[in-house]
């Protein structure tokens, strides 16, 4: 990726304009592999500013930790759940961490849209909505190690789910869709906001809905109107799915449920955040 | 011709911001757009920098035109906005790499030319440090080393100096001057007289959407006429004398006490004058005579065109 700062300059017809300045040789600016590169420069900034924003780990990390330990030790004795607490509760705290992970994206992308770094970009040689793509992927790194340390601390409290190494990694490739998902929905929110705090505003819905799934406790245990809402919004057959899959159970309709409802708002985010930041962007 | 503007016009809904702009940019010449605020000045470089599409007209930046052929343009220039591009919880170095990254250089060069401009811009020693810590003036400099990342021919800046401290300012001012010392053409917007009056080869005001003046600070100031006259009245006299001279020309009320207005520098002119203010009363206790500054001219072809 670093030797082709020789490529032809973009004619012939650059130099005659500027006679005072020796024609200085242009890189190429289009094609696949400066795309790649671009995004690649962009990843390693989010991930860079992720890891440096202190506030941000601690939302990622230590607020879903400390839910856990709540859970678990506080409100789960009072939770019947046929089974170990700690068993039940461990899929939805990682959903839980997952969303809140995922919404740190919205803030983060209104701060560039709506600072000096948008316009910067746009005036560069380069596809500005890399920068989602910086963003999106720093996200997922960013949830990959925090349900990492979820999970671990999970362990050292006693979780011993019966997955084998299949169940596993079916397991992280449903969290990875949800998490994927969220994140270009978050984009999206970050993309229309008007402001950091309207951004971190917006995102509020993906964090509240988790508390109404099966995360925490049985939905049927749930009053009669909230059941419905609870059984068939999203993130329900993500936990079910995930929770089946770390027992080593089969997932049954859970798990098309939770494909679809994921690669659905997939679809439905990443369309959102382009044609948004497409608007956003046009001038 | 580095930026060739022609016709361009631009709105907003109903409201037109630039109504047919001509303006022509030179390698080695620093070209300041002055205007009030609210002239159109941020427009007419977000066109020029590929950022807003002209709704009229044409703009060439090195020869490529920014409608159809943005990528090139922006290869060619680069841009330093009115609020700094920078990344606070980066280093400064890492700000400039990732720049360099993103003109496509490679790795090894990026990292050279960082070190190259930090160097450059006396932030060598802050280079490893987070932006976050870095001063008004320091992060305004590294905006700049990132604008010039990729070599660029044409550098558009967007009031590079509001709110700098003096110090900060005439450091900035220094570096544009040697960019174009060394070949750049340099197009900055600016609503500071004595910033134009130091900085730039030749002057454009913006008034309105249109420009009212195009030249160097001395043909501007020339327009103007040769010579203002400002007088100094005693309190009650001041009134009659305002009311009297209002008839005769661009008048300004410039101090508690002082009147300026234009004159053809004759003894004549004087003389009638004063003879007029006699008649009336209202002899003025001091006279005297200066060139116009540039803020007379920008007075003079603003207001003008307000009473058209």
């Amino acid at each position: 990726m670093s030797a082709y700062p020789t490529a032809p300059a973009s004619g012939p017809s650059a130099a005659p304009s500027r006679p005072t300045v020796p024609a200085t040789v242009r890189p190429r600016h289009t094609g696949t592999r400066a795309a790649l590169s671009d995004a690649a420069t962009l990843i390693g900034r989010s991930v860079r500013l992720t890891r440096r924003d202190v506030e941000m780990v601690v939302l990622a990390l230590v607020l879903p930790l400390m839910m856990m330990l709540l859970f678990v030790y506080v409100f789960g004795g009072a939770i019947e759940t046929g089974g170990a607490y700690l068993d039940y509760v461990v899929p939805g705290i990682v959903l839980l961490c997952a969303g809140f992970g995922a919404a740190s994206t919205a803030p983060a992308v209104a701060h560039d849209m709506t600072g000096g770094m948008i316009d910067r970009l746009r005036s560069m040689p380069i596809r500005p909505s890399a920068l989602l793509v910086g963003h999106v992927t720093a996200s997922v790194a960013r949830n990959a190690v925090a349900t990492a340390v979820v999970v671990v601390v999970a362990l050292l409290m006693g979780f011993r789910p019966a997955a084998g190494p299949l169940g596993w990694l079916a397991a992280a490739a449903v969290v990875l869709g949800y998490v994927l998902a969220l994140s270009w929905l978050a984009a999206a929110l970050g993309t229309v906001a008007r402001s950091v705090q309207g951004a971190n505003g917006a995102t509020f819905v993906m964090l509240f809905l988790p508390y109404l799934s099966s995360a925490f406790v049985p939905v049927q245990t749930m009053p009669a109107f909230l059941v419905p809402f609870a059984r068939y919004q999203p993130v329900t057959p993500v936990i079910e799915t995930v929770r089946a899959l770390l027992a080593g159970l089969p997932a049954g309709p859970a798990l098309w449920s939770a494909l679809a409802w994921e690669a659905g708002l997939l679809l439905a985010s990443f369309a959102l955040a382009a044609a948004l930041f497409r608007r956003r962007t046009r001038g | 011709m580095s930026v060739q503007i022609r016709g361009l016009s631009r709105s907003f809904g109903d409201r037109t911001v630039l109504n047919g702009v001509d303006l022509d940019a030179e390698p080695s010449r620093v070209l300041a757009l002055l205007g009030p605020n609210g002239a159109g000045k941020t427009t007419l470089i977000r066109i020029v920098a590929t950022l807003l599409r002209p709704h009229g007209g044409t703009v060439r930046v090195a020869g490529h035109e920014v409608v159809t052929d943005p990528v090139a343009v922006r290869g060619e220039l680069s841009l330093t906005g009115q609020f700094t591009a920078l990344d606070d919880e980066q280093t400064g170095r890492e700000n400039v790499v990732m720049t360099g990254r993103l003109m496509h250089l490679g790795r090894r060069a990026a990292r050279g030319r960082a070190t190259e401009l930090l160097e450059r811009f006396s932030l060598g020693a802050a280079a490893d440090r987070r932006v976050r810590t870095f001063s008004g003036g320091m992060r305004r400099r590294l905006d700049l080393a990132m604008s010039l990342v990729g070599s660029p021919s044409v550098l558009v800046l967007d009031e590079p100096t509001t709110g700098l401290d003096p110090v900060s300012r005439d450091e900035l001012w220094d570096v544009v001057g040697e960019l174009a010392a060394d070949g750049t053409t340099v197009l900055l917007s600016t609503q500071y007289l004595p910033e134009a009056d130091r900085l730039a080869d030749r002057i454009a005001v913006l008034h309105e959407g249109r420009i009212v003046a195009d030249g160097t600070a001395d043909e501007l100031k020339s327009r103007v006429g040769g010579t203002r006259l400002r007088m100094t009245f005693d309190g009650p006299g001041l009134d009659r004398a305002q009311e009297l001279l209002r008839d005769l020309g661009p008048l300004r009320d410039i101090g508690r006490r002082e009147l300026d207005l234009a004159s053809d520098g004759s003894a004549a002119h004087l003389h009638r004058l004063l003879a007029e203010l006699d008649a009336a009363g209202t002899l003025p206790e001091r006279v005297s005579a200066h060139r116009p500054g540039l803020d007379d001219v920008f007075r003079t072809l603003t207001t003008a065109n307000d009473r058209s």
